[in-house]
């Protein structure tokens, strides 16, 4: 039962994706082409709208359902692994007009194909796992 | 229910995403989906290989519930919620795509050229399937984290590894987009 919370959570992400166009791939090509507002405007208000989350999760204005403090870890520092990591999922995300998630969305969809981007992004991070130690970090 | 089934505007989207990552900070966990393509090498005896995939996946299974949620809020979405599949775009990306060979662009969600079945079922179309899977899983590992980790929740926490990221993430989407694309098709 600890779950279903999460699954409802999934389906609420599930429904924006799709129905603000998220999971086009033509929405991912025009907003690279700066031709439309839509999804910095998606991007924009979600980050603004988080910041203010973050700010109470900081005072402790907010905690868990169960009453913990909300910590943000941090993530890794590291100029090549952020850049260049960036870099090579930038490139694929415009290809592929699909970030992790809306590849799962689209799946709920109905579009067959994405299974194989879905294999190759787990493939992207076995081998990314295989060869972590050989890469700049 | 009309508000439900037209398309949503940004400023509809953008709050409802950062509800979902407040909700999912609310219940302990993290907001982040391409840690799952992780967890799927774990279950898959990646372990075998590295130790990198020696995890006790079980403490993600949230994050598998998640995507579950997330396959079945498409599958709502677009079979009652959706009249129409027609993405209104600007008039120049449809111009622009049509000279690189996209023909219909905005009829539906995806280009037929990338997506339908024949495509996927040609070596060339395979292969960019694969490759663009290949990129966004090896890159969002390696970064750290994807749209919904650095470029919500990092940006929102006022991260700089994040903020670097996301500059990747558009160094290598602008790449993509003005440079190759129109090579490909």
């Amino acid at each position: 039962m600890k779950y279903i919370k999460f699954f409802l959570v999934g389906i609420l992400f599930g429904i924006v994706m799709s129905k603000a166009e998220i999971i086009s791939w033509f929405r991912i090509y025009e907003m690279f082409k700066f031709q439309s507002f839509h999804m910095y405007g998606i991007i924009g208000s979600a980050v603004l709208l988080g910041m203010v989350s973050m700010y109470f999760f900081r005072k402790n204005v907010v905690k868990t359902f169960e009453g913990n403090e909300i910590h943000v870890a941090p993530k890794k520092r590291g100029l090549y692994r952020n850049l260049l990591g960036g870099t090579l999922f930038g490139l694929g995300w415009a290809l592929a007009g699909a970030c992790p998630g809306p590849m799962f969305v689209l799946v709920g969809k109905g579009v067959v194909s994405i299974l194989v981007v879905i294999f190759g992004a787990t493939l992207g991070a076995f081998l990314y796992g295989l060869f972590k130690d050989k890469i700049p970090h | 229910m009309e508000y439900i089934t037209q398309p949503w505007a940004w400023y509809v989207a953008g709050p409802v995403i950062a509800f979902i990552m407040f909700l999912l900070f609310y219940f302990g966990e993290r907001f982040g989906v391409s840690s799952n393509l992780e967890t799927f090498c774990s279950i898959g005896g990646a372990g075998k290989f590295t130790d990198y995939f020696k995890i006790d996946w079980k403490q993600n299974s949230w994050n598998l519930i998640f995507v579950a949620g997330a396959i079945a809020g498409g599958f709502i979405a677009s079979n009652w919620l959706s009249p129409s599949d027609v993405v209104a775009l600007n008039p120049q990306t449809i111009q622009d795509l049509s000279d690189i060979g996209i023909a219909n662009a905005g009829a539906t969600y995806l280009p037929d050229e990338i997506f339908s079945i024949d495509t996927m079922l040609s070596v060339k179309g395979f292969f960019v399937l694969l490759i663009a899977g290949l990129m966004v899983g090896f890159g969002a590992r390696w970064a750290g984290g994807c749209t919904s980790g650095h470029a919500i929740v990092g940006l929102s926490n006022l991260e700089i590894p994040s903020l670097i990221s996301v500059i990747g993430f558009f160094i290598g989407g602008l790449v993509m987009t003005w440079f190759i694309l129109p090579l490909i098709f």
